[in-house]
This record gives structure tokens, C-alpha cells and sequence, in this order.
């Protein structure tokens, strides 16, 4: 059913029940997602899509549009916010762009640079994560995991239907872990599905690297936000 | 669980690892307890079955047998509830009470809560690591002791605390600790310690042997003598059950875990969901630091509770039930489920309740394991079905899809207490107390600098002033209303204050501290609290509250600017508004609130920038590499 909102001020239509950050990148205004993407839903962990609706402050992956909503976005305020949440993600975790593997390829790096962000207000934390090199296949490089449970919910065996990858621990000592018996049998195509899943450059193709020249990779060429609303058009 | 095996290393390639049993465990006592065996693991399950939603029974079953929960059983356990050992370790390593490395014959965790360090906690700290051989966090040489810090235990009117094997000791001094530790040691179980007369464990006289309840002051709503329960149950099927809901949405009584949803109108959405079954929780994972009144009304008054249940249940049309009873409680298992046993044999549950065909309702208790989130409804329904207590997006809500994806109707154990006396004596009576946002009363779990700690019932709009008079209080400097995830308050302003809804909104605790208290730290306190209650799976909350924390950490150590100042309080915003549940939008509240109510205890502890380096600036964090430093540090505590 079609349905309108406010967003800003514009008035646009959208279908009853897709979420609003679907609904605006149909309109050519994108909502920043670093878990979630066109490609990938997520279970809004990253909270960097926050945005107010009819006065309150809510993840825009998470809200089903109805008819009416006044969706607040590109506010000041909502920026800094949006902003601060990544600038925590820098903080915590150990991000060198310079010598990642994923640099180009990683969303966070982009939304980072997409929301004008140069440093972390917060203080590094330089955290020591040990990587899990267990499998043949995967090298998990918890440094730079985000936790955005992307790999926990879509990575799976692919006789069994088993997950690969979850969460253990809580707080700020939760962290990723993988079974290497099923990672080592996943396909090919699921490794690169899985490195591709993941938004940083914790998940890696062993004994496959920089095969892409810095500077031809996809966010090297063109900037997130160009790419997200190009993708939610093909959907 | 605490503790984490160390990942594989480069060299430990897959086919070096014969079984995951093979892992390293550093930092592990020298004992080694008897390596698990295969039947063992078959052992837990049996009368729980293969059923994956039983899951924290399971781990509570190993981990009393084995003093750990051991990585081999569980990867025996794994296929027989069709999952594997990384799904079991993933709901396994949420929960504080379920280790992954032996955690002592004897395990004793010791309440750090605010108020514990307020009485004898450093004492009662040293003459425990003394007595037991071991440093907080760690297990003995011969094993016999393994010694951990834990959140408030529900204990505040009773402090310092432990729980020692599940059994809880209170008023703790140094004498009696050694006396407890020393009949350990002669080979006395804990129970038999803390409960000389060993009355039987399904009796209210052992529960009363081991805690006080300190009832100060029953109301009009709870604790009244209990409703003769057959006649309860025969006025209550003279009504159809939508008369039942709409006597609940007349009454306006409101949820009374923190959020405030009229009752009335929860019930009736649980009614009217579509869904093949339905299902009544009893939320009784009271974990708000400070709060302890469930447990009391649970001791006093479990029948008024379960009635109050089994009302929801012909309400809503569900034939199942859970009482979610958080592990610190697990002393008041066996006497409620006494309770049940009582209810069943009279016909009050099981099937054709009360003669009526077709009025079938049963329940269960759900023992929790030690994690603070299980509080949040959608998180107390993902552990109910033993996952981690990760709290879900909504909408939906549980009433339109909650345990197993079931209508669920989810209260808290007071609200079950107050819905079972509205049902009593009519929405009008009921609405006739309190004010006009909130009917009926509020139970308070009064402890800190005060007389007479312990349960007041008071009628919502009772002045904050009259509460401390009555509780006497006289020296109140400032008072933490709600818990940490509620506000503090500055006595003096706030005397006249209302606690409602509308004014002064209160979930349950009321923590008073005199002049003498550091508010900072106590500040500090309860975001170490929140930091390690977070389930992590957020941004804002997980690593929000940790700069929070550290911010007051630096602030207390001279090294924190106005400008981090600021920026500490615009993060406290970020976190407060863009977490992803509940926790994390109140966690920060313990800053902004005190900063609110005390802005000078703070300001009074900035500091200037030197120069061109940063307030926050230490020579030897910065020259020192991280590692080392840290060891260091660690070394000297």
C-alpha cells in the first residue's frame, strides 16, 4: 500500500511496511548503515543509522514505514550523533586503513569518510584482540571486528545448515568466533561471500590478498553513499 | 562465563588439535578436577530430554556437577539437541554463573554492590581471600575454593553478602566469614552453615533461616493474608475472561518493572493475537541493583503472585507458564515450586482448573544464570528458550510474538501480586489509591544510610520527604530512586517531590546516602555495572559506557579537562538515545542524573590542561608499551 511520510520537510511516498532507510534511498536520500546494507540486513547492531521519527530517536533499519511518519534526518544534532557512534567503533577497535587488506572494500571506512569523520574524539583504546587462525580457510582478525553479527546470522554450513560464526562472551569482552571444522568446508564462492559480508576487514580469504590495485577498489571509485542508493534502486 | 579459552594460535593448525578437549587453559588452578566423561553428559539431560530450549537447566546441571561447565561434555551434548559445541558456547560464555574453567568445589561469589562497599566489604574481601587460599577472581591450589565478585545479589538491606554455593550469607563480618570458610573446610555443606536446624528447602522457615525478609511496612494491595485461593479461582471463573480484561484495564493498573504499560491493555493484546498457543511469564529476575522486593513478595506471598498468574492465563487463553527466577534467587526455587505442588493438588493448576473444563494452566520455574539484561522482557524470553540473553528489535512486541514466536503476556512478579488484588476487590478500589497517572501502590526496597532498610509499601504520591521520615533517614544527602538505571536525586530538593509516574517515577529501590558518601564513585560504581552488563551487542552501550566509565575513572584520578567533561556528557546522550534496548538507554543515567542533581562534585574535580598536553596525558601509559604496563598494574593490585 502506498503511504506517505515527511522526511525534512519533503513529503514522500512510500510502500506500507519496508523500512524507512529502503523507502528514502528509493527518493534518492540515503540514511547511513554500516550493519546493514542494500545487500545485507542486518539485526541493527551498529545504531549508525539513527534517526528521530515523529520525536523519537530510532535505528531507521528497524522502523516499518506507515502512512504519516515525520522522519528527522539531517539534522545537526543527528549528525554528531551518527558521527560519534563510528568515532566509538575507531576508539575501541584497532582500524590502520593503511595496511588492511580491506581498505577500499570496508564500509566502515567509508561511512567514516562518507560522515566527514578525520579522528575519534574518544580516546584510542589500541586494544590487543588475539586473531583466530585456526581454519584453512578464514583468518579472523578481531582487531577490526565491529561486531555486527552479519557473519553470525548468514555464514552457514552448507550441508548442515550450522552456523560458522558466533558471539561469545558479552559486553565489551564479546567477541567473534568461528568454527574451523565448518568453515574449512564452506565453498569458494561462501568464503568470498563471507569476506564480502563483512563490513571490515575481519574476515579473510587465506591465501588470497590485494588482488585489486589500491585506488580501483569499489569505494576507492566511487563514494558509499553513490553505491547504497545506486543498489536500493536495483532492488 | 568468565574466563576465555585462548584462541589457536598460528602454529596450532587444525589437524594439531585432536579434540577441542585439547585446548590450553591457562591461568588454571594447579588441582585438576577428574576429566568429564561421555555418560555424563547424557546424565544432564536426562528428564529435560533433547529439548535445546532447556538449555540454562542443562548448563546449571554441569555446572553444579562438574564445578565448570567442561567443553568436552558440551561437544558430547551438542548433536544430541542438534546444534554444536560453538552454539552451546555462545548461550554458555553469556552468563556469569556458568564457567569454562573449574570454579572451586565451593564457589562463592561476594556482592560488590554500592551499598556492600559501604559496610565491612573490604574487610569481609581480605579475611575471604585469607581464609580460602585465593584472590578474588581466581580458585585455590587444591581446588577447593573458588572465590568471584558478583553484582548486587538482592541482599541491600543485608550487606556484605555472598552467595556461597547458591546459599546465601548476609550481615558478613570478618569473624563469620572465617567461621563459615572453616566448616567448609571440615567438610560441612553450605547449607548446612547458613541453616544449622536444616529445615526442609520447600518450607518459608528455610528461606527465612537463611535471609531476613524485613517487612517494614505492608499497604492495602500486598501482603495481606493470603486470599483463600479455591474461592480466588471460583469468582474468577464466574466472569468470562473478557470481563477480566477489561476489570485489569479499569483498575489503570500499570507494569511495575520500570516501564509502566497498563496491564489491562497488555493482556488484552495477548488475548486477541493470533497464535496457536499463548504463554504467562512471571518476570522475577530482579537484577536493578538495589532492588529486593520480589524476593520478599515471593517469600510472603507466592500464592497472591501465582493467583495473579493463573488470573492472566484464563485472561488471555494460555495453557503454559514461567516464573523466570534470576540465579541469585535459586534458595527460593524449591519453595515455590512447593507452592505449585500445593496449587496442583488442590486443582488450582494442571487441567480443569477450579472444575472448569477446559481451563488448563502449568508452569515451570526458569532458573537464570547471572545476567542483569534477562530483566529486559524480550531478553528474559530469548534465555527462557536458552540462547543468550540478547534482547530482540520490536516491534513485535511479546504480546504479538514472544516466547517460541507464542503471544506472550510478560509481567513482572508485583504486577501478578497487584493484578491477583484488583481481581479481589474491584477496579474502583484499586483506582481509588495512589494518584491520577498511578493507581493502587508501590512496594520500595529501602537500604543505604537508613534505620530500618527493608520493604515498604507506600501509595503512589507519597511524598519523597514523608518516605524518608518514615524510613529514618534524617542525614539523606542524596537518593538513588530506581536504581542505577533510575535517577539520583538531591534530598533536599526533592523532598516535596511525588513518587508517581508523573512526578518521581520509581521501579522498585530506594538507596538513601548521607553527606558522607562519595557520589563520584558511586557514580563510577554503577557505570562499571552497566559496562559489564551490557550484552555487547550495540554500539552505543557497549562501547559507550566504557568511555563513561573511564571518563569518571579519569575524572577521579585529577586528569580530566572541562572538555572532556563535555564531551563525556554528549556521549552519555548518544548512548542514552541510540541504544538498541533498554540498558543501554538508561545506563548512562547514573552520570547525567548525578551530574544533574551534584554538578559540583564534579566540576570541583577537573583540572586545567598543562600546555599543549592532554589532561588525560600519563607519561608512563605513554612511553610504556600497553602490555607491559598492564601487567604491571595488574601486578601491584
Amino acid at each position: 500500500m502506498s503511504v506517505t511520510i515527511t522526511v525534512d520537510g519533503r513529503e514522500l511516498e512510500a510502500t506500507e511496511g519496508e523500512t524507512l532507510v529502503e523507502a528514502t534511498a528509493r527518493h534518492g536520500i540515503r540514511i547511513p548503515t554500516l550493519c546493514s546494507s542494500p545487500e545485507h540486513r542486518s539485526v541493527a547492531t551498529c545504531r549508525v543509522c539513527t534517526v528521530r521519527v515523529n520525536g523519537q530517536v530510532v535505528a531507521g533499519c528497524t522502523v516499518p514505514v506507515r502512512d504519516g511518519l515525520t522522519v528527522e534526518l539531517d539534522t545537526p544534532e543527528l549528525r554528531d550523533l551518527r558521527r560519534q557512534v563510528v568515532e566509538l567503533l575507531f576508539s575501541e577497535g584497532l582500524h590502520n586503513c593503511p595496511s588492511c587488506e580491506k581498505s577500499g572494500f570496508c564500509r566502515l571506512q567509508a561511512v567514516a569518510l562518507d560522515l566527514e569523520m578525520t579522528s575519534s574524539r574518544f580516546p584510542y583504546r589500541h586494544p590487543r584482540r588475539e586473531a583466530d587462525r585456526g581454519s584453512a580457510r578464514i583468518w579472523l582478525e578481531r582487531d577490526r571486528c565491529i561486531l555486527c553479527h552479519r557473519c553470525v546470522d548468514q555464514v552457514r554450513d552448507p550441508d548442515t545448515g550450522d552456523r560458522v560464526f558466533a558471539m561469545v562472551g558479552r559486553g565489551p569482552g564479546a567477541r567473534i568466533e568461528i568454527d574451523p571444522d565448518r568453515a574449512d568446508r564452506l565453498t569458494d564462492e561462501q568464503v568470498a561471500n563471507a569476506v564480502e559480508l563483512c563490513p571490515v576487514g575481519a574476515i579473510l580469504h587465506k591465501g588470497r590478498g590485494y588482488r585489486t590495485p589500491i585506488g580501483q577498489r569499489p569505494f576507492d571509485v566511487r563514494p558509499v553513499r553513490e553505491r547504497d542508493l545506486e543498489a536500493a534502486v536495483d532492488d | 562465563m568468565r574466563g576465555s579459552p585462548g584462541s589457536r594460535g598460528y602454529e596450532d593448525l587444525p589437524e594439531a588439535i585432536p579434540s577441542t578437549s585439547g585446548r590450553e587453559r591457562s591461568g588454571d588452578s594447579l588441582y585438576r578436577p577428574p576429566e568429564p566423561g561421555g555418560p555424563d553428559a547424557r546424565r544432564c539431560s536426562t528428564g529435560i530430554g533433547a529439548d535445546r530450549t532447556r538449555l540454562l537447566d542443562m548448563l546449571w546441571d554441569l555446572q553444579d556437577t562438574w564445578r565448570y561447565v567442561p567443553e568436552p561434555v558440551l561437544a558430547d551434548l551438542a548433536p544430541k539437541l542438534g546444534t554444536t559445541l560453538l552454539d552451546l558456547r555462545e548461550t554458555a560464555s553469556f552468563y556469569h554463573f556458568f564457567h569454562d574453567r573449574y570454579a572451586g568445589r565451593h564457589t562463592i561469589y561476594l556482592s560488590t554492590s554500592v551499598l556492600a562497599q559501604q559496610c565491612d566489604y573490604d574487610a569481609v574481601l581480605a579475611t575471604l581471600e585469607r581464609e580460602t587460599g585465593t584472590l578474588i577472581g581466581g580458585v585455590d591450589p587444591s581446588g577447593a575454593f573458588g572465590l568471584f565478585e558478583t553484582p548486587c545479589i538482592g541482599l541491600s538491606d543485608q550487606e556484605p553478602a555472598m552467595l556461597v554455593d547458591s546459599i546465601p550469607f548476609t550481615r558478613l563480618n570478618s569473624a563469620k566469614v572465617t567461621s563459615i570458610i572453616a566448616g567448609l573446610k571440615a567438610g560441612h555443606p553450605a547449607v548446612e552453615l547458613a541453616d544449622p536446624e536444616i529445615h526442609d528447602s520447600r518450607t518459608v522457615e528455610y528461606v527465612d533461616s537463611l535471609v531476613e525478609s524485613n517487612l517494614r511496612l505492608p499497604g492495602v494491595v500486598f501482603f495481606r493474608p493470603d486470599p483463600y485461593p479455591e474461592s480466588f479461582v471460583e469468582r474468577l471463573l464466574t466472569r468470562p475472561p473478557e470481563e477480566i480484561v477489561e476489570i485489569l484495564a479499569e483498575s489503570e493498573l500499570r507494569g511495575r518493572g520500570g516501564a509502566g504499560f497498563s496491564t489491562g491493555v497488555k493482556w488484552r493484546m495477548v488475548a486477541s493475537a493470533p497464535g496457536p498457543e499463548r504463554y504467562v511469564i512471571c518476570n522475577a529476575d530482579e537484577g536493578e541493583p538495589g532492588t529486593f522486593k520480589d524476593r520478599v513478595l515471593l517469600t510472603r506471598s507466592p500464592r497472591q503472585v501465582l493467583l495473579g498468574m493463573i488470573a492472566a492465563a484464563y485472561a488471555v487463553g494460555a495453557r503454559h507458564g514461567i516464573l523466570y527466577l534470576r540465579g541469585e534467587y535459586s534458595y527460593l526455587r524449591d519453595y515455590l515450586e512447593q507452592t505449585f505442588e500445593e496449587f496442583r493438588a488442590r486443582g488450582l493448576l494442571g487441567t480443569g482448573i477450579g472444575g472448569r473444563a477446559g481451563f488448563d494452566f502449568d508452569l515451570r520455574v526458569q532458573r537464570g544464570a547471572g545476567a542483569y539484561v534477562c530483566g529486559e522482557e524480550s531478553a528474559l524470553l530469548e534465555s527462557c528458550e536458552g540462547k543468550r540473553g540478547t534482547p530482540r528489535v520490536k516491534p513485535p512486541f511479546p504480546a504479538q510474538s514472544g516466547f517460541l514466536g507464542l503471544p506472550t503476556c510478560i509481567d513482572n512478579v508485583e504486577t501478578f501480586a497487584a493484578a491477583a488484588r484488583v481481581l479481589e476487590e474491584g477496579s474502583r478500589w484499586f483506582r481509588a489509591v495512589g494518584t491520577e497517572d498511578s493507581a493502587g501502590t508501590r512496594l520500595l526496597s529501602v537500604a543505604g544510610d537508613v534505620s530500618w532498610p527493608g520493604v515498604y509499601e507506600i501509595e503512589w504520591g507519597t511524598t519523597l520527604g514523608e518516605v524518608l521520615e518514615h524510613v529514618g533517614a534524617p542525614d539523606a544527602h542524596a537518593v538513588q530512586i530506581g536504581g542505577p538505571s533510575g535517577v539520583l536525586v538531591a534530598a533536599a530538593e526533592a523532598r516535596g517531590r511525588r513518587i508517581a509516574f508523573e512526578d518521581l517515577p520509581c521501579n522498585g529501590a530506594l538507596t538513601i546516602f548521607d553527606p558522607t558518601r562519595d557520589l563520584v564513585d558511586i557514580t563510577r560504581q554503577h557505570l562499571d555495572f552497566f559496562v559489564a552488563e551490557s550484552c555487547g551487542i550495540c554500539v552505543p552501550c557497549r562501547a559507550g559506557n566504557v568511555e563513561l566509565r573511564d571518563f569518571v575513572a579519569r575524572l577521579q584520578a585529577g586528569r580530566a579537562s572541562r572538555a572532556d567533561f563535555a564531551r563525556a556528557l554528549a556521549c552519555a546522550d548518544t548512548v542514552r538515545r541510540a541504544s538498541r534496548c533498554g540498558l543501554g538507554a538508561t545506563s548512562p543515567k547514573p552520570l547525567l542524573s548525578t551530574v544533574e542533581a551534584f554538578p559540583a562534585a564534579f566540576e570541583a574535580k577537573l583540572v586545567d590542561e598543562r600546555g599543549p598536553l592532554l589532561a588525560s596525558y600519563v607519561e608512563d601509559e605513554a612511553v610504556v608499551p600497553a602490555d607491559v604496563y598492564r601487567s604491571v598494574r595488574e601486578g601491584r593490585r
